[in-house]
């Protein structure tokens, strides 16, 4: 393998693995609260891409303004899915809510089926994001660079979030421990709300950037990633934004070098996030960066 | 006396009932009513049946949240067509790459492949169980998800014994109803004399709260493995009775998109209830084919009803999964088996007293 093409890699890696990031986020912070995997981020992440091929493609707006639509419309996506399908069942056992989790996502899907048919449609190409550069031998897109930039200021952003203002503030304290939360006062229902707002918001931005990788829109398109970027949460520490990312990352990374260096296991690609969710969850369920629960009585 | 009296009069009613089934499959069976379709769903229905009674055992009697049905189906489907299919037919399957030497001469009878299928499902249950099984709910859950999926990507990939995305073709396919309706009805009772003995009582003692069931003795790496292996066993029976209905196997069919289907059905039957599992294995399955005509353009008085079209089905579909899950989590049974009381109760118009627990233990 030459160099250029390592370089090449390298950036491929580091890009996937940004967008993985940027998705993880999501996962890491509606389970950091409500201990629910939610299933159908992956597909507010499908639906996000969707909606920008109507934008540009359809109604034939310029990108920035079908990017901020399509932000609103996945916002207004997730925070619908948590009223309708997570809200009654605060109090269910953890099992039903898991159930309406993977209910909604099932339901996206065929929904995006029905409605868009299965067959691909193309993401429209954004310019300044499909613009390739190039560095000597190494040929790279505007996006490969761009994605893991976005993915950085957006953590910072999060983290700010989190860290630094009231919410974030009620975030951290519902995700220590729900019921004393509630019973100091915090309004749970907005916390649980600006949860899915920033996730879905991360997914939209996701959702574009990968379009302009991969420019194949399809109703299922979200499952694999969505899988794929729980995994990177619980590798990171779940309920750790900074862990979601690192996790993102080294899955990304660990991808992309399978393919290059052995290339005889590509067909396993898919498996590898599984193989490292299972070696995690035996050697260190907490995670890279997670904080060590103990179970009570 | 009146007691007695009571018991044997429901015995009567049982075995009119009982006979009047048979019946109704004997004719099926001989051609006389029905057609080759009815068969099919009926036989596929069976089939559901037994896996999702399995999966109820893992989920809602021992409060596993296993996601993995799909995988293991993968594995019996996979034995049976590897070994059930005529050595003289393989060269025209295995045409791009040839099959493995060390499977490519054998050939086994239905019912060994078939149980062999169950018990390579439970032998790969329990190697995936031991480090597994020590998660909790949600993790366990996406765990074994991701299990069934390396099963399907594996299966895809082993190009010599699977023939890959090309799938197996020309299963031999058994020639009448009661190989599905038999493997089901002795699975069923299988599973609910495991559940009614000192096993099931551990399992259910691990469903309502491991630390207590630990604290009384139960041992619940071995419990849980074990119900795990038991359920990916018939699992793997079913996944070997589609390879047999459907004369063909591939790996697409395995997505674990499937597993959901028996989820829907463990949820309407009550988590923790045999028979109404078994029931909404016909509700769901022989309801799926009904709701076909969602799929069909619909014309009504010349005009043609535009939201009829390829897709609309599913999503019906997961409507009523959605329903189901919001408004009535109990499902049809809640942890109740179904009992001639319980029928009398409904059609008296006595509502039958309120079902406290909230379904299955997470």
């Amino acid at each position: 393998m030459t160099f250029e093409v390592f370089m090449q890699q390298l950036a491929n890696g580091i890009s996937i693995g940004s967008l993985y990031a940027l998705l993880a986020i999501g996962y890491t912070m509606v389970y950091g609260i409500l201990r629910l995997i939610n299933f159908a981020h992956g597909d507010i992440f499908m639906m996000s891409a969707y909606f920008m091929v109507f934008g540009m493609v359809t109604f034939g707006l310029p990108w920035y303004v079908s990017a901020a639509i399509v932000i609103v419309a996945a916002v207004a996506l997730g925070v619908l899915i948590e009223k309708a399908a997570y809200k009654s069942l605060r109090d269910a056992p953890r099992m039903s809510i898991m159930i309406s989790a993977i209910g909604v996502s099932f339901l996206l899907e065929n929904l995006a089926t029905y409605l868009f048919t299965g067959v691909p449609k193309g993401f429209p190409d954004i310019d300044i994001l499909t613009r390739a550069i190039s560095f000597g031998n190494v040929s790279l897109s505007v996006a490969t660079l761009v994605t893991p930039v976005v993915t950085i200021i957006l953590l910072f952003v999060v983290l700010f979030i989190t860290n630094k203002t009231k919410i974030g503030m009620a975030m951290r304290a519902v995700s220590k421990d729900f019921e004393t939360a509630r019973l100091m006062g915090i309004n749970i229902n907005r916390v649980i709300s600006t949860t899915f707002v920033i996730g879905s918001a991360l997914a939209a931005v996701g959702a574009i950037l990968w379009g302009s990788k991969y420019p194949s829109v399809i109703p299922l398109m979200g499952v694999m990633p969505g899988l794929k970027c729980f995994i990177a949460a619980v590798l990171g520490g779940i309920g750790n934004t900074t862990g979601a990312v690192l996790g993102g990352f080294i899955l990304g990374m660990s991808e992309i070098m399978l393919v290059s260096f052995l290339p005889s296991l590509t067909g396993y690609r898919d498996a590898i996030a599984f193989i490292i969710l299972i070696i995690v969850l035996i050697v260190k369920p907490t995670g890279l960066l997670g904080e060590k629960v103990t179970d009570k009585v | 006396m009146m007691k007695i009296e009571k018991k044997e009069n429901n015995l009567l009613k049982n075995a009119v009932l009982i006979l009047i089934f048979a019946a109704i499959i004997v004719l099926l069976d001989l051609d006389i009513i029905g057609d080759n379709y009815v068969r099919r769903v009926l036989n596929l229905a069976a089939i559901y049946a037994i896996v999702s009674v399995s999966m109820n055992l893992v989920n809602g009697f021992t409060g596993l949240f296993s996601l993995g049905q799909a995988g293991f189906m993968a594995i019996g489907a996979y034995t049976v067509a590897v070994f059930t299919v005529p050595v003289e037919a393989r060269k025209a399957i295995f045409y791009i790459v040839p099959q493995s030497p060390l499977v490519a001469n054998i050939e086994l009878p239905f019912f060994v492949a078939l149980i062999l299928g169950g018990l390579l499902a439970a032998l790969v249950a329990i190697l995936i169980g031991m480090p597994v099984l020590r998660l909790k709910s949600d993790y366990l859950a996406i765990a074994t998800l991701g299990f069934s999926e390396i099963i399907r990507i594996v299966f895809t990939n082993m190009k010599t014994i699977t023939n890959g995305a090309l799938g197996i073709k020309s299963i031999p396919q058994m020639p009448t109803m009661w190989v599905f309706f038999g493997a089901m009805i002795i699975s069923v009772i299988l599973i609910v004399l495991l559940i009614n003995s000192s096993y099931g009582r551990a399992f259910k003692a691990i469903r309502e709260d491991d630390i207590a069931a630990e604290a009384m003795g139960i041992n619940l790496f071995k419990h849980k493995v074990l119900s795990f292996a038991i359920g990916a066993f018939f699992a793997g029976i079913g996944g070997g009775l589609l390879a047999s209905l459907l004369g063909t196997v591939d790996p697409k069919q395995f997505y674990f998109t499937m597993t959901y289907n028996f989820l829907l059905i463990i949820v309407l039957g009550g988590m923790g209830s045999i028979s109404g599992t078994v029931i909404a294995s016909f509700v769901v399955t022989v309801g799926l084919e009904v709701l076909r005509f969602f799929d069909d353009s619909l014309v009504l008085f010349g005009y043609e009803v535009p939201i009829f079209r390829a897709g609309f089905r599913m999503v019906i579909f997961s409507i009523l999964l959605m329903i189901l899950v919001l408004f009535f989590r109990n499902g049809l049974m809640g942890q109740k088996e179904l009992s001639w009381k319980m029928v009398g109760d409904f059609f008296n118009g006595k509502k039958s007293p309120k079902n406290n627990r909230k379904g299955g233990a997470a």
